[in-house]
C-alpha cells in the first residue's frame, strides 16, 4: 500500500489558526469572531494581527452566531470560533434561522469535537455535531483530518459562497497530508487502493485507517482507503467506484454512529449499490473523562477496531 | 416631514391589507401588525434611506431594518409593498403555497426588502448589530434599524446582544420594542413580566428614549427622529413605543386574544368598516 510518512504532529486547531492568519492577510473581508475560547481556537495570532477585524463576543455564543449571520450583509465572511458543543447544539437554532435558512455565508469553526478534547468530560465531548450539521439543507460539513488538511480547508472555506461547519480537534496528531495537496470541498482523497474492503475515514480517525489498512496488509488483506473530509455534500462517485470493487466498507470517524459520515454513506449506498457496511463510531452513548488516548480505546475508535471491522465486515460479502 | 395626512392614508389602507390577508388565510397575526403600523410606515415613508426599486442584499449606503418579531410579517409585506420593493397583487399569495411571502419572513425565494430569516424569537437584534459593525467596518455612516416584541424581550438572546452592543459601542443602531404589553398567552405582566424595562436597558448601557404615543404617525416620526440624534455618542439607541395590539379594529383592541387569530367573514366586513380604503386594496 501506499506509504504515508509523518511529517510530524500538530493539533488540528492550530491548522485552523494558521489558516485563519493567512486568509486575513489575503482576504480584507475575512473577519474572525470567538466566545471567549480564542487560545484555545489558537485565534490569537489573527487577534494580533487584525485587532479591526476581530470580534471578542463573551461567553455568549447566541449572540455571536447572530453577529455573524448580520455581518455578512454588506459582503464580511465571518468566521466563528469556538468549542464544537457551543457551536452547535448551544445555538442550533440560531444557526438553522439566521444562518442556513437565511444562506448566510458563515464559517462556524468548531473545536474540541469528539472524545478527544479527554479530561474534560462528556459536557464537551460534542459526538453529534456532524449529524446535527449535515441535517440542514444549504450548509456544507467538513472534517479534515491533521494540520495541513485543517490548514487547507480554512483556506478553501472562505472562497465557497455558503454557510460551512468546519470540525477539529485538541490532540496533538501525525501530519501525513502533503502540505501541497490542493483541498476540494466535495472531493474524497484516495489515500491508498486496495480491493478486499473499503476503509472510508474521516477527521482524526484517517491515519487510523492507515495505520489499520498497514496491519491488513500484513494478514494479506488489500484495504483501500478513503479520506472523506466534506461528509455534505458526500463524494458519492470515489464511494460507489470503491465499493464496486471491494464489495465491502468500513466507515471511521469520532461521532456517533446516527448522523455521522457512516450514516451518509450507508443512504448512499442503499440506495444505489447495496453493500455490506460496519460502524467504527460512537455506539450511542456519552464519553466521559480520560486521556484522548484513553477514550479512543475504550469506545472503540482504535486502529484495531478498524482492522477488526474489516475483518467482520469481508465475511459478510 | 412628509405629508401626516398621506402618511395616515398609507396607514389606514396597510391596516386593511393585514386584516385582508390573514383572514384569506385564517391564519396569521393581525394584532401585532395592526399595533405598528404608524412604525413601519414612518419608517419606510420618512426615515429610512433605502433603494426599494433597486433591492441590494448587500445594502450598501443604505440605512437597513430588521424585523426580529417575525410574526408581524403581514404589517411588513403590506408596507413594503406600498414602498415599492414588490408589486401589491402579491399580498394576495400571503402564507399560501409557493409564496415569497411566507408566514413568517424568509429570504430563500428571494422577496425583495427582506434580509434574514425571523420568526424564532430573539434573534434580529444580534444579526443587527451583524450588519451594524459591517457598515463601520466598510466605513458607512448608515443606520441599521431593529423591531422587537416585548414578549420577545423573555429570550435570553436579547440580553446578550444588548450586553454586546453596549460594551462594544454600537452607536449606528437603532432597535425599537414594540411595547404593547400583550403577548400569545396572555398580559405580558402575568406571563413573565418585564419588570423596569426602561431601567434594564439602561442599566445595560443604551440610551433610552419612551414614547407613549406608538400609534401616533407624528409621534413616531419625531422619536424616531430624536433616536437618530443620538446615534453616532458611542451609546446604542432604545426606543420602548407605546403601542395598542389590535390597533384600528375596535374588537381586536383591549386584549391579547388577536395576537395569533384570524378573523371570519363576518369579523373582516366589521373590521374593513372601521378602515378607509385610501389607496386601493390589492
Amino acid at each position: 500500500m501506499k506509504e504515508y510518512p509523518v511529517l510530524g504532529k500538530k493539533d488540528t486547531r492550530s491548522g485552523f489558526g494558521d489558516g485563519l492568519l493567512e486568509l486575513g492577510k489575503k482576504n480584507d473581508q475575512v473577519v474572525a469572531m470567538c466566545a471567549d475560547l480564542t487560545g484555545s481556537l489558537k485565534m490569537g495570532a489573527f487577534k494580533e494581527a487584525f485587532p479591526d477585524r476581530f470580534f471578542q463576543a463573551g461567553i455568549a455564543e447566541a449572540n455571536m452566531i447572530g453577529m455573524a449571520a448580520g455581518m455578512t450583509i454588506g459582503g464580511k465572511i465571518p468566521f466563528t470560533g469556538t468549542f464544537a458543543n457551543f457551536s452547535t447544539s448551544r445555538v442550533y437554532d440560531q444557526i438553522r434561522q439566521s444562518i442556513a435558512y437565511s444562506e448566510k455565508n458563515v464559517k462556524i469553526c468548531a473545536s474540541h469535537a469528539g472524545l478527544t478534547l479527554g479530561e474534560d468530560g462528556a459536557t464537551h465531548q460534542v459526538l453529534e455535531d456532524v449529524g446535527m450539521m449535515k441535517m440542514l439543507p444549504n450548509m456544507c460539513v467538513i472534517n479534515p483530518c491533521d494540520y495541513n488538511q485543517t490548514k487547507a480547508a480554512t483556506l478553501a472555506i472562505a472562497d465557497y459562497e455558503g454557510p460551512v461547519y468546519l470540525r477539529f480537534g485538541r490532540p496533538s496528531v501525525p501530519i501525513f497530508i502533503p502540505e501541497d495537496m490542493p483541498f476540494e470541498i466535495g472531493k474524497g482523497i484516495m489515500l491508498s487502493e486496495g480491493t478486499d474492503v473499503t476503509i472510508v475515514a474521516t477527521g482524526h480517525l484517517v491515519w487510523k485507517a492507515l495505520e489499520a489498512a498497514k496491519e491488513l496488509e500484513g494478514k494479506g488483506i488489500s484495504a483501500e482507503v478513503i479520506n472523506i473530509h466534506t461528509i455534505k455534500p458526500l463524494d458519492e462517485e470515489i464511494i460507489l467506484n470503491s465499493v464496486m470493487k471491494t464489495k465491502c466498507i468500513v466507515t471511521a470517524e469520532e461521532h456517533q454512529i446516527a448522523g455521522g459520515l457512516g450514516e451518509s454513506v450507508s443512504s448512499l449506498l442503499c440506495r444505489t449499490i447495496p453493500t455490506p457496511q460496519e460502524f467504527v463510531a460512537v455506539d450511542d452513548t456519552f464519553g466521559e473523562s480520560g486521556t484522548p488516548a484513553e477514550l479512543m480505546t475504550k469506545y472503540g475508535l482504535d486502529a484495531i477496531d478498524i482492522v477488526t471491522a474489516c475483518e467482520a465486515v469481508m465475511t459478510r460479502k | 416631514m412628509a405629508d401626516i395626512a398621506q402618511l395616515k392614508s398609507v396607514s389606514s389602507q396597510v391596516r386593511r391589507d393585514i386584516v385582508r390577508m390573514v383572514h384569506a388565510n385564517s391564519s396569521g397575526h393581525p394584532g401585532g401588525s395592526l399595533g405598528c403600523v404608524e412604525y413601519f410606515v414612518a419608517l419606510y415613508f420618512e426615515i429610512l434611506n433605502h433603494n426599494s426599486a433597486d433591492f441590494d442584499m448587500d445594502g450598501f449606503d443604505e440605512d437597513i431594518f430588521f424585523l426580529s418579531n417575525g410574526h408581524i410579517s403581514p404589517v411588513w409585506y403590506s408596507v413594503l409593498a406600498h414602498s415599492g420593493y414588490f408589486e401589491k397583487a402579491e399580498l394576495a399569495t400571503f402564507r399560501k403555497l409557493n409564496s415569497r411571502l411566507q408566514g413568517h419572513p424568509a429570504t430563500e425565494e428571494g422577496l425583495e426588502g427582506i434580509r434574514i430569516a425571523s420568526g424564532s424569537l430573539g434573534q434580529g437584534l444580534s444579526v443587527g448589530i451583524g450588519t451594524a459593525i459591517t457598515k463601520k467596518l466598510n466605513g458607512e455612516d448608515s443606520l441599521i434599524y431593529t423591531l422587537h416584541g416585548d414578549g420577545e424581550l423573555q429570550e435570553g438572546q436579547i440580553w446578550e446582544a444588548a450586553m454586546y452592543a453596549a460594551a462594544n459601542k454600537v452607536d449606528n443602531l437603532i432597535a425599537t420594542v414594540d411595547y404593547n404589553g400583550r403577548q400569545i398567552d396572555g398580559d405580558v405582566d402575568d406571563v413573565l413580566s418585564l419588570g423596569d424595562l426602561e431601567g434594564k436597558w439602561k442599566a445595560f448601557g443604551w440610551e433610552v428614549i419612551t414614547e407613549d404615543n406608538g400609534n401616533d404617525i407624528e409621534s413616531v416620526i419625531n422619536v424616531l427622529n430624536k433616536a437618530k440624534t443620538l446615534t453616532g455618542k458611542g451609546k446604542p439607541v432604545m426606543i420602548l413605543l407605546r403601542t395598542e395590539m389590535g390597533q384600528g379594529v375596535d374588537y381586536m383592541m383591549g386584549t391579547h386574544k388577536w395576537h395569533g387569530s384570524a378573523p371570519n367573514d363576518e369579523q373582516l366586513a366589521n373590521a374593513l368598516g372601521q378602515l378607509e380604503e385610501t389607496l386601493g386594496d390589492y
